[in-house]
């Protein structure tokens, strides 16, 4: 497959971005500054991303379209107020999470943001439910950005006005330059802030804005710190096929009235998890001192039998100290509890610990 | 202390009679951003040349440290174990790795002048 690129490629290489190979993009790991300073900057004042390689899936259709997308989407889509943005995931069979997303109600339907290296493959399993009176389509038409971090309002409100009236996990309609903008307030690094949908042809013109009020970019490296200091999960290694919401702590994204009726896919299998609960479980996990936990560490009890495997760990420069998460057998998933961790054949000390590392500052 | 030598692998070798002293160079920590951890050798640890001796870790990814000269481990340097960040402000200078004896001072002789690693890299670029 050809190597994809966003609008603003060449805006990230005069930037001085370090590119890397990601879900057949090539996209921006860091700039001039570096991973910490980037993350730290965006925590204390703000930072924009460019995630124009996630898929925007738009679909359209009558009131029968959120019927259909509840046999795979586990939210309440029936009830869903326009504007209101709930984050869930699409379910196999097995109730394994195919994707994880955020869907939104729009006037004429819904649009879904898909992981990049899933959305190809999501977009022919939500296919399988819809009938000839439902339209889909992703657009590669539009960017992506994120804008991130406490400043994030008061610099946008400047540009747009309006957005500050937008509370977290809501959206809009709003003119840019004589163009539609949809913005949400929402992101993935918790912290307060946006995701602005934007023409190709206008992202420059967003981005200078940002430059000229001192907002820098942020590469994939500090967006993947970010949000594991704020215990979010990154579809491909927290989640997967084989996993499914109740292992992965993420029981809260299910409906309450989904719960109750089911009629999703994997529903049999994940009712009685959430009646028996599961084996394992994802937890945070904070090692000892400063050695990094990092991506398929075990995990063993304090005895030394093993217990699990670490699926994310790295550096969280605003924790200023390791942090991981991992899926560990649900009798050591106490917050509290003193696991080993084995890194380069030498068993470190750490434990259990709560999520997010890292508090969070959302406008509700 | 004799001119700085230089590895394939971007370390940097300096001599002072029978001590070598190893770190990393400014090209490899701009290569591998931010550094996070380190994790040094313990005195009387024996290492061949090119053999792993030394971790360095940014916050994209942990990285072996080979020495390029054989001998024994006479000192790690802690205070980079405490504060890996300054190998990113002084990679030649302060932020050493380690101080090694060394076994046969011809191994230094093979490695690289400033000259020719400046060209290495340039041909090399990752």
């Amino acid at each position: 497959m050809e190597v994809q690129k966003t609008a603003l490629y060449n805006y990230h290489k005069n930037l001085g971005a370090k590119f890397v190979s990601f879900a057949g993009y090539e996209m921006p790991i860091q700039y001039k500054d570096g991973i910490v300073k980037e993350h730290i900057s965006t925590r204390s004042y703000a930072g924009f991303f460019d995630v124009s390689h996630m898929g925007q899936f738009f679909l359209e259709g009558d009131e029968t379209l959120a019927g259909a997308l509840e046999k795979i989407i586990p939210a309440d889509l029936k009830s869903l107020k326009l504007n209101h943005s709930k984050y869930s995931f699409l379910l196999n069979n097995d109730g394994g999470i195919i994707d994880d997303l955020i869907i939104t109600k729009t006037s004429k339907g819904f649009c879904i943001i898909l992981n990049a290296a899933c959305k190809e493959n999501d977009v022919k399993q939500i296919e399988k439910f819809l009938n000839n009176d439902h339209k889909y389509f992703l657009n590669n038409d539009l960017s992506l950005i994120a804008l991130q971090g406490p400043k994030a309002v008061e610099i946008l409100e400047k540009l747009v006005p309006g957005v500050s009236n937008l509370k977290f996990m809501t959206g809009d309609n709003f003119k840019f330059d004589n163009e539609n903008l949809y913005i949400t307030r929402s992101g993935y690094t918790g912290e307060d802030g946006f995701e602005i949908s934007i023409p190709n042809n206008k992202v420059e013109k967003l981005i200078s804005f940002f430059k000229e009020n001192k907002v820098n970019a942020v590469g994939l490296g500090a967006r993947d710190t970010l949000r594991l200091e704020a215990g979010l999960c990154l579809y491909g290694h927290d989640l997967n096929e084989k996993i499914n919401p109740i292992e992965a702590n993420l029981k809260w994204a299910i409906a309450k009235r989904r719960r109750e009726e089911g009629g999703f896919n994997g529903w049999d299998v994940i009712k009685k998890l959430i009646e028996n609960g599961s084996e394992k479980k994802r937890v945070g996990i904070l090692p000892e001192g400063r050695v990094i936990a990092r991506e398929n560490t075990k995990i063993f009890s304090e005895s030394g039998e093993e217990i699990g495997l670490i699926t994310s760990g790295t550096f969280g420069p605003s924790v200023n100290a390791p942090v991981a998460m991992g899926y560990i057998n649900t009798k050591y998933a106490e917050i509290g509890t003193k696991i080993q961790l084995e890194v380069r054949g030498k068993k470190h000390g750490g434990k259990v610990s709560e999520l997010p590392f890292f508090k969070k500052s959302y406008v509700k | 202390m004799s001119e700085k030598k230089f590895s394939k692998k971007h370390e940097w070798v300096s001599l002072d009679g029978e001590t070598a002293t190893v770190g990393i160079t400014k090209h490899a920590t701009e290569m591998l951003g931010d550094i996070v951890f380190v994790e040094v050798p313990e005195p009387g640890k024996s290492v061949e040349k090119d053999g792993q001796a030394a971790v360095v870790e940014s916050t994209k990814a942990a990285s072996d440290v080979y020495s390029p000269i054989s001998g024994e481990i006479l000192e790690g340097n802690k205070s980079i174990v405490d504060d890996p960040g300054n190998v990113n402000s002084d990679p030649e200078g302060e932020s050493w790795f380690f101080k090694i004896k060394v076994k046969d001072k011809s191994e230094f002789d093979t490695l690289m002048n400033k000259a020719d690693y400046d060209k290495f890299c340039a041909e090399n670029p990752s």
